[in-house]
């Protein structure tokens, strides 16, 4: 038994520094070179620029709290979609905090006007806090009010909610779904362009 | 549920089927030390490694030395973390200058990198510097993947040599399997990340500012890197800490598809590579049979609870499944599913918050774990936990029609049983104990976010979860407390060791017995009276056992959600 203890003790040393040279260092190092050469944007975040302004990532969603803009999902990321601190809320199903914390929330959609049965994803929060996405169903409940709030038709608007749904890869892989940030970006440049 | 659901199902069952000869070759050829395409490139490395250490691969090890080799490496790993996450404030790479662990946040994750457990009490965007997670969490991806599987190649050699002394090498079995599989895949499976929209950066953040003008802080890392071998490792501790829901983390379906593919391959391969080994590939497809015959009942049983959705919110005027917890570009289903692959497999990664899963829905994740995680199961840890439940199956059969019983070959008697028994014990001892412990004293009960039944379920699963080495959570539980830190750090070192230890032993005696040819009167291990004799041993021996545990957590709590009871 000894013996087999000190027989193992110079590999096990070695073989630690010499994977962690390799596993730790050389493998992540080589990987950010490659990222950063071959896809630069997409490994430094997916960042998108208004001129030589950043305004956010394609991939993370971000507080809208205006009627002027598409609202994403309630977030659980700190104070709402932090950077910082992904996460869920963890409540469980029968929680009386879950409760409490979408009630409002429905308040909210009905006196906008929504009516009938609500989509799910509209009042509940992400897993990570940063869900880029709504569903289509949830952002056209959200057309009235943001056509009022600009002064626009909302033929124009349900059309442009339309243009911006991305649709399942090949028919299965994902769900219906509308960017919010890319649609209220999109929502700018018809603001921009229109007398008010 | 949705066509479209059960077809995402459908194909990814059959890419995996697809897939599990070609992995199940590549893995026989490392099995048995031989010489692969990958050789040309990394051969020398190979060489060079065992130079530099002093080993000498052809050096055949018994159990018992195969067994101490693997704790020491594994210790030394383990010092090795807890070192660097201590002293992250003083060492480099560390631009948003994160400070040192505490030594309970340091020792927890130490032990739950070196387990491949991947418990996180922490978050890691908010603790750890670039540096820890390169160097101190992906080297243990690869290293506990590593001897996983080093450790399933140990016992097929059990049961494919005949009077020998000897299992085979552990460190060229743990080197050769992270040379040539599983640094290779890691590196085209991270470019294939990368390309997808996965940060590959040593920046620690990036300031943006709204549309409406707020100065909004997203975390960056070397990601894609970390990622690539966390899913093919079967590891799961996420970069962030939302792990696979995480849009940096899984940004889109077709990498949430590869995630979930990458998880089970491996395993799938190992028991095509089990068959290859002793001699009849049938073995292998009839454990794959038992095994997919598990996942899809969880499958089926998860997603269609999840699709229904939660009658507490159905009252509010909210429509459809269950989304709380769940990201919109997975959608129901590839959540289900997601959370019953990591939880078949001793994986851990999420891409939907198991805490907020419906009851029932909730309960296959926990219910998965509590079985063993033999269902395709952590690389390596899966198959080797498979077939000790096997060894159990033949001799409830051999009670049954009073013969000695045999598999694939061996003859199973006393001594591989009783270790048998040893090895899978220690879930429910580890799992209830400390869960019960948990419920009664006040730093555990100081735990739970949610109250009533679900509270306890979130005790159930974080232990459940630390002995079973997955790594996944009802995430509601504070565990970075130095209660928690500690029980569970202890549990996942139990789940680990106390189980692989007397596996070698059943490796090592099965090793040195003669070969039984299969006669008129063997029970045929191919069959399908073979896989349901599996399925039953799983089911009872790893369920039955757990069953009161789960009527007072998530039973109770689906009561209480039907019936509207909150708490």
């Amino acid at each position: 038994m000894g013996n087999e203890i000190t027989s193992a003790l110079r590999p096990a040393l070695v073989l630690t520094i010499l994977f962690a040279l390799l596993l730790g260092l050389a493998y992540p190092l080589a990987l950010t070179g490659i990222g950063q050469v071959v896809f630069p944007a997409q490994a430094n975040g997916s960042l998108l620029r208004d001129g030589n302004k950043l305004v956010g990532s394609a991939l993370i969603g971000q507080t809208f709290a205006s009627d002027r803009y598409f609202q994403g999902r309630p977030s659980a990321a700190g104070k709402g979609y932090d950077g910082l601190a992904s996460s869920g809320s963890n409540l469980g199903p029968s929680a009386q905090a879950l409760v409490d914390r979408i009630k409002p929330d429905i308040a909210k959609a009905r006196s906008q006007g929504a009516t009938g049965a609500l989509p799910a994803d509209l009042v509940t929060a992400s897993a990570s806090g940063l869900d880029p996405d709504i569903s289509p169903a949830s952002a056209q409940l959200q057309v009235a009010r943001v056509a009022r709030a600009r002064g626009l038709p909302e033929a124009q608007l349900r059309a442009l909610v339309i243009a911006a749904t991305q649709y399942p890869l090949l028919g299965f892989l994902g769900e219906e779904r509308v960017n919010v940030l890319a649609l209220n970006r999109q929502l700018d440049r018809i603001g921009a362009n229109t007398v008010k | 549920m949705t066509v479209q659901g059960w077809i995402l199902i459908a194909v990814f069952v059959g890419i995996l089927l697809a897939l599990t000869k070609p992995m199940g070759v590549w893995l026989h050829a490392l099995f048995e030390g031989r010489r692969t395409p990958l050789h040309l490139v990394l051969g020398p490395v190979e060489r060079g490694f065992y130079k530099l250490s002093g080993i000498d691969p052809a050096a055949e090890q018994g159990w018992r030395k195969y067994a101490v080799h693997m704790l020491i490496f594994n210790t030394v790993l383990l010092l090795f973390t807890y070192a660097i996450l201590r002293l992250q404030g003083v060492l480099p790479f560390n631009p948003l200058g994160f400070p040192g662990l505490s030594q309970h946040l340091a020792f927890n994750t130490a032990i739950s990198f070196t387990t491949n457990t991947n418990w996180q009490s922490y978050s890691g965007e908010s603790t750890m510097s670039n540096l820890s997670q390169m160097m101190a969490l992906t080297i243990h991806n690869f290293m506990s993947a590593a001897t996983g599987i080093a450790l399933a190649f140990a016992l097929f050699r059990g049961f494919a040599r005949r009077s020998s002394a000897t299992i085979g090498n552990f460190w060229a079995d743990m080197t050769r399997v992270t040379l040539y599989l599983l640094l290779p895949i890691s590196v085209v499976y991270a470019v294939f990340l990368i390309a997808n929209g996965v940060p590959q950066t040593l920046a620690g953040s990036v300031d943006v500012t709204t549309l409406e003008g707020v100065k909004q802080t997203l975390a960056l890392g070397p990601v894609a890197s970390q990622e690539a071998i966390k899913m093919i490792g079967t590891n799961g501790g996420g970069f962030f800490n939302a792990n696979s829901a995480h849009p940096f983390e899984n940004p889109n379906a077709l990498t949430n598809l590869v995630q979930m593919l990458s998880i089970f391959v491996v395993g799938f391969g190992l028991t095509w590579c089990f068959g290859k080994a002793v001699g009849n590939t049938r073995q292998g497809w009839a454990i794959l049979a038992a095994m997919l015959i598990l996942f899809l009942a969880g499958t089926t049983i998860a997603y269609s609870q999840e699709a229904i959705g939660n009658p507490v919110l159905h009252h509010l005027g909210i429509a459809g499944g269950n989304m709380e917890g769940k990201e919109v570009r997975f959608g129901i289903a590839a959540s289900s599913l997601f959370a019953v692959v990591t939880t078949d497999a001793s994986c851990g990664a999420v891409n939907a918050m198991h805490d907020s899963f419906t009851a029932l829905g909730g309960l296959i994740p926990l219910f998965n774990i509590q079985l063993g995680e033999v269902v395709v199961g952590g690389v390596g840890a899966g198959i080797y936990g498979f077939l000790l439940f096997a060894i159990l199956a033949v001799f409830v059969a051999g009670l049954m029609v009073g013969r000695t019983p045999e598999y694939v070959g061996k003859k199973i008697e006393g001594r591989e049983v009783k270790l048998a028994v040893l090895a899978i014990a220690i879930l429910p001892l580890v799992i209830l104990g400390f869960a019960a412990i948990s419920s009664v004293v006040a730093p555990g009960l100081a735990g739970p976010l949610n109250k009533g039944p679900h509270g306890f379920s979130e005790i159930l699963y974080a232990f459940t979860s630390a002995v079973g080495n997955n790594g996944s959570a009802f995430a509601g539980l504070t565990a970075n407390t130095p209660y928690y830190d500690a029980m569970l750090g202890i549990a996942m070192w139990l789940g680990r060791f106390f189980v692989i230890v007397p596996m070698l032993a059943v490796a090592g005696s099965l090793a040195a017995k003669k070969y039984v040819p299969e006669t008129a009167g063997s029970f045929p291990t191919t069959g399908g009276l073979w896989v349901g004799l599996l399925v039953g041993t799983i089911l009872i021996l790893g369920g039955l056992t757990f069953l009161p545990s789960l009527a007072l957590g998530p039973i109770a709590d689906h009561l209480a959600m039907i019936g509207g009871h909150l708490s």
